[in-house]
């Protein structure tokens, strides 16, 4: 209303704010340096439960059964017989110079095993995103404006039942409805080439509906859940009260005054359901056989193969602590009070 | 309340202690709401039929007792699986050891948890700093991939597996403890005997402790949720539970390739594991509402369901 006339707040933001750098730029600084420490001690996690932990890795690779001169020469290749600090030098080195090593199961290179795949869990974790977020949000918005009224009674518990339904029952259930038992309309396994990479998810888009519709089912509930808050502590506001008042039409209130302030703690779950993904696929994957990095942790832990397992978990706790950063800086420019230097 | 007046309390600066059996009161209070009434009688339900199941078995859960894949007949009710085992005896034996190992990940996540976040919030400073960098390090890995790692090396044993949910579990308690202790921490009973120079561990057992019941309670509630989740998770993709005894996680994986000749081995344990997760979290919410109120109850739910960091915004 008023806000664009009163360039007021401005002023003394920016004299205060001369010598130091904005708060987004410094809040972006200070995070991003606390995220890559984060990430070097992750790396030392990885490293010490795989290769470091008591058992002999060797002998875990091998069997029980194997002979000695197989283990010792498995030894000699993860350079078990290193000191653990020089062990975990070699890989970490290794790892920032893109050289990832082999893979104890078939001798390919990680990265050659892991890149599609990669490619592959993107496109379902983003297209799931994608679909809950706009799903739960409009869902959420919509039950907040007919708070207590039927709709909302259905939606609320209807998505509070859903909660917390584990990710691989929804997806068995999903195959049993629409590939196998019910129907057969969509294809309940993925026919996809894993490590050829020959055929992309998009090509053939049938594929993706039942893998992207379990994970969607499970995020919804929480951003739902959130955005109904919000908009119902927005709508509860003074501020909104007062537009009413003015004789706002609620159209207009609803967009332009209360939705605004409910855009912060919205982007907040929106980011954490994105992270709750970079888990959710693994079990998600399995079930469809899709060729994702979920489904090549699974192999790479059935057959030991520890250069994958310790790289592709490198990748999702890279990926977690990466958007956690973004989600929080994106929430702070969402909230519109926070935005400028006090 | 109708148990006897409490004696006073020895300082008048213990002031706000707990009312007794408060947990109890809360309990029974969700129970009665509709929601609670629903969540427990699900819950019921399952523990019910899982902890007595295993003496109502027709046969052992792992003879071989007819064809593989059999629809459901009058002998086999539920029809047999993928190796002609009867799937209701299985079903029936298949629940209490995932039963137990989630309720003890759940119990060695929330006394982790809180004991770290109590810390946290009182110590203040650096080591304030210490633990909750650590519980950003253990909520880098998502909770599945963290047991995964853990059970990776070392193999799928069942102290393993429970300790490895536990760990997962114990940031997430942290997070929220903190954020409910600090409040309590700046309170004026909790200041005043810190004065008589009473020692922190003192202070944190006997004066925050107590006042952390309704957080502690949902919390209990949502880690035991996750903890049945994650356990059936990893049985389901063969690193929890080992086969052959029957667990309904595995159970829906073994059977899969029958699922056209004899769909009830898979939706039988997927719709026993789907009650308990739904039933749980449905008396989960009802607690939180019941102690707290709808709004609150669904700020915290909000928050604690969360898998990571809701940014502290410097305000």
């Amino acid at each position: 209303m008023t806000v664009d006339a009163t360039p007021a707040p401005r002023a003394p933001a920016d004299t205060g704010a001369k010598g130091r750098p904005h708060p987004i730029a410094r809040l972006i600084w200070t995070r991003t340096a606390l995220g890559l420490v984060t990430l070097l001690v992750v790396s030392i996690l990885i490293f010490a439960a795989t290769q470091v932990l008591p058992g002999n890795a060797a002998t875990a690779v091998l069997g029980h059964n194997a002979s000695a001169s197989a283990v010792r020469t498995m030894e000699l290749r993860l350079g078990l017989n290193k000191p653990a600090v020089t062990q975990y030098w070699d890989w970490f080195s290794g790892v920032l110079r893109g050289r990832l090593g082999t893979s104890l199961a078939n001798g390919q290179p990680v990265w050659g095993l892991v890149g599609p795949r990669l490619l592959n869990s993107l496109v379902l974790v983003i297209l799931a995103g994608l679909i809950g977020a706009l799903l739960g949000a409009g869902l959420g918005m919509f039950a907040a404006i007919r708070r207590d009224k039927p709709a909302d009674h259905v939606l609320s518990v209807g998505t509070l039942a859903v909660t917390s339904l584990p990710e691989f029952v929804v997806a068995i259930f999903l195959v049993i409805i629409f590939s196998t038992v019910l129907l057969h309309i969509l294809p309940g396994v993925s026919p996809l080439e894993s490590t050829s990479g020959a055929v992309k998810p998009w090509q053939d888009p049938k594929e993706l509906v039942l893998p992207v519709a379990a994970l969607v089912v499970v995020i919804v509930p929480y951003i739902f859940r959130m955005m109904r808050a919000a908009t119902i502590e927005a709508l509860e506001s003074d501020y909104v009260e007062m537009a009413r008042l003015n004789g706002l039409s609620p159209v207009r209130v609803l967009l332009r005054h209360a939705l605004p302030n409910a855009v912060a703690p919205t982007v907040q779950v929106i980011g954490l359901n994105l992270l709750y993904l970079a888990g959710g696929i693994v079990l998600v994957e399995f079930v469809f056989d899709y060729p994702g990095v979920g489904q090549g942790l699974v192999s790479a832990v059935a057959d030991r193969d520890i250069p994958q397992i310790q790289f592709i978990v490198l990748v999702l706790a890279t990926f977690y602590i990466a958007m956690n950063i973004v989600t929080d800086v994106a929430a702070l420019m969402a909230t519109p009070r926070r935005r400028v230097a006090r | 309340m109708t148990a006897p007046a409490p004696a006073p309390p020895p300082e008048a600066t213990t002031a706000p202690r707990v009312r007794r059996r408060e947990w109890l009161h809360i309990l029974t209070g969700a129970a009665r709401t509709p929601r609670g009434m629903a969540g427990s009688g699900l819950v019921l339900l399952v523990v019910l039929l899982a902890v007595t199941g295993p003496f109502f078995a027709a046969y052992p859960p792992l003879q071989f007792v007819t064809t593989p894949g059999a629809p459901p007949s009058s002998k086999f009710p539920l029809g047999s699986d993928i190796l002609g085992r009867d799937v209701l005896s299985r079903v029936l034996d298949g629940g209490w050891q995932l039963l137990l190992m989630a309720t003890a990940a759940m119990l060695i996540g929330i006394v982790l948890g809180t004991a770290a976040g109590i810390a946290a919030a009182q110590l203040r400073g650096w080591r304030d700093g210490v633990i909750m960098r650590t519980v950003d390090v253990i909520l880098a890995f998502p909770q599945l991939v963290f047991a995964l790692l853990l059970v990776s090396i070392l193999g799928p044993t069942r102290w393993l597996l429970v300790v490895a949910v536990g760990l997962s579990h114990a940031p997430q308690v942290a997070r929220v403890i903190r954020a409910a202790a600090l409040d309590v921490s700046e309170r004026d009973f909790v200041k005043a005997v810190e004065i008589t120079g009473v020692r922190q561990s003192r202070v944190m057992s006997g004066e925050i402790l107590p006042n952390l019941l309704t957080p502690l309670m949902v919390e209990a509630g949502l880690r035991l949720t996750y903890s049945i989740v994650i356990m059936t998770g990893l049985s389901f993709i063969g690193f929890g539970l080992q086969p052959p005894a029957p667990n309904w996680g595995y159970m829906i994986n073994e059977n899969r390739i029958i699922l056209t000749t004899n769909p009830w081995a898979v939706v039988a344990p997927a719709i026993l594991i789907a009650v308990l997760t739904v039933g749980l979290n449905t008396f989960t919410d009802a607690i939180a509402r019941v102690a707290l109120g709808i709004e609150r109850a669904e700020k915290l739910i909000a928050e604690a369901s969360g898998t990571g960091s809701v940014a502290e915004i410097p305000a």
